[in-house]
């Protein structure tokens, strides 16, 4: 099987694109919060991969092609950021405080669990970036002696399930306010939080990619400080 | 061609991203200075929003899609992440909504403040 699958450049491209298919598919059809088209499409991918005996490297192989286009889509976020120029302008304030509260809220509570877990040096920096986006993160993990393989892991983990349960913790603080649910979304969930974002509304999406960008600033600039501390 | 040409643009941002990380020793990705670039071209009226709006809306529709291979990924880093899967996950739920909780919070809480000022 791998070796067919190993010569094609369109097969993990097509895989992916079916699953996120079956995955809108799902939701529309019974419309839970868990049927996240983006979690559905991976765990389908998973298990095709599993039954066909296809290797990741493999699958990879094609499918890159599409992680290909993250670069661009994320410059693209600054269109609907741009459009948005005046309700950021006029909440600065509240967009400064939320992204700090928040970075500085997960840096802070990795460190008290990553203690009480009894976590070594290498582990707990390894989680240290986990809440900001994969790109930012593999760097600071390397730089800081992580294990950037669980780095990467838990970074899209975190993603994925921000993606899944944003309605809901929503819901439960009483978060109500447009430009606060995206922040929140962008500040601890990233890119994949943002894609949820994006569907929520337009305040919602801007704000959210506006978070990836300034909560990875931030935690670049007090990663080295926290790291410190086990 | 009005789609090639937006894609030009963006890619040619990219690129600009992409040359800016080579020259800054800071562990921020490509993207992140391409999307700056972005917003001082937009705000400086270099670039006008529809001159990228069609693609770049495009390429943000299919974002999710462009994290399936990414976490596929998760298959093979099973092995490392399985002996101390555990705490991880219990990190990973708690730390998630515990920011979530905070941002937005804190952002709902002086919006609504500075809204009820200035009306």
């Amino acid at each position: 099987m791998n070796e067919i699958f190993r010569q094609s450049l369109f097969v993990g491209v097509t895989i992916s694109l079916i699953a996120y298919e079956i995955g809108l598919f799902l939701k529309k059809k019974f419309g839970f919060a868990i049927l996240n088209p983006l979690l559905v499409s991976i765990v389908i991918v998973i298990i095709a991969l599993k039954t066909l005996g296809i290797s990741y490297e493999v699958y990879n192989a094609s499918a890159k092609y599409i992680s290909y286009l993250l670069t661009p889509a994320t410059v693209c976020l600054a269109v609907p950021l741009y459009e948005q120029l005046e309700l950021l302008k006029k909440n600065m304030v509240a967009v400064i405080c939320g992204i700090l509260s928040g970075t500085l809220a997960s840096l802070f509570g990795i460190f008290v669990l990553c203690s009480l877990f009894g976590f070594n040096h290498q582990q707990y920096v390894t989680m240290l970036p986990k809440s900001i986006t994969t790109a930012i993160g593999i760097g600071i993990s390397e730089e800081l002696g992580g294990i950037v393989t669980i780095t990467v892991a838990v970074i899209i983990i975190t993603g994925i399930l921000g993606n899944v349960i944003a309605d809901t913790v929503f819901r439960i603080f009483k978060i109500k306010n447009p430009l606060a649910k995206g922040l929140a979304l962008g500040t601890a969930s990233h890119a994949i939080g943002t894609a949820r974002a994006i569907e929520m509304g337009p305040v919602e999406g801007a704000m959210s990619s506006l978070a990836v960008a300034v909560a990875g600033l931030l935690t670049v600039i007090f990663v080295s400080g926290f790291a410190q501390l086990i | 061609m009005k789609f090639l040409r937006q894609f030009m643009i963006i890619l040619l941002l990219s690129f600009l991203g992409e040359v800016l990380k080579m020259f800054i020793p800071l562990p921020i990705p490509a993207s992140v200075y391409g999307l700056v670039l972005m917003l001082v071209c937009l705000m400086t009226g270099i670039l006008k929003t529809s001159q990228v709006k069609d693609a770049a809306f495009f390429l943000i529709e299919i974002m999710p899609v462009m994290f399936i291979p990414a976490a596929a990924g998760l298959i093979d880093s099973w092995v490392v992440l399985r002996p101390l899967l555990l705490p991880i996950l219990v990190i990973t739920v708690v730390i998630t909504v515990f920011v979530m909780a905070v941002t937005g919070r804190v952002a709902q809480m002086i919006a609504q403040k500075r809204g009820i000022k200035n009306e």
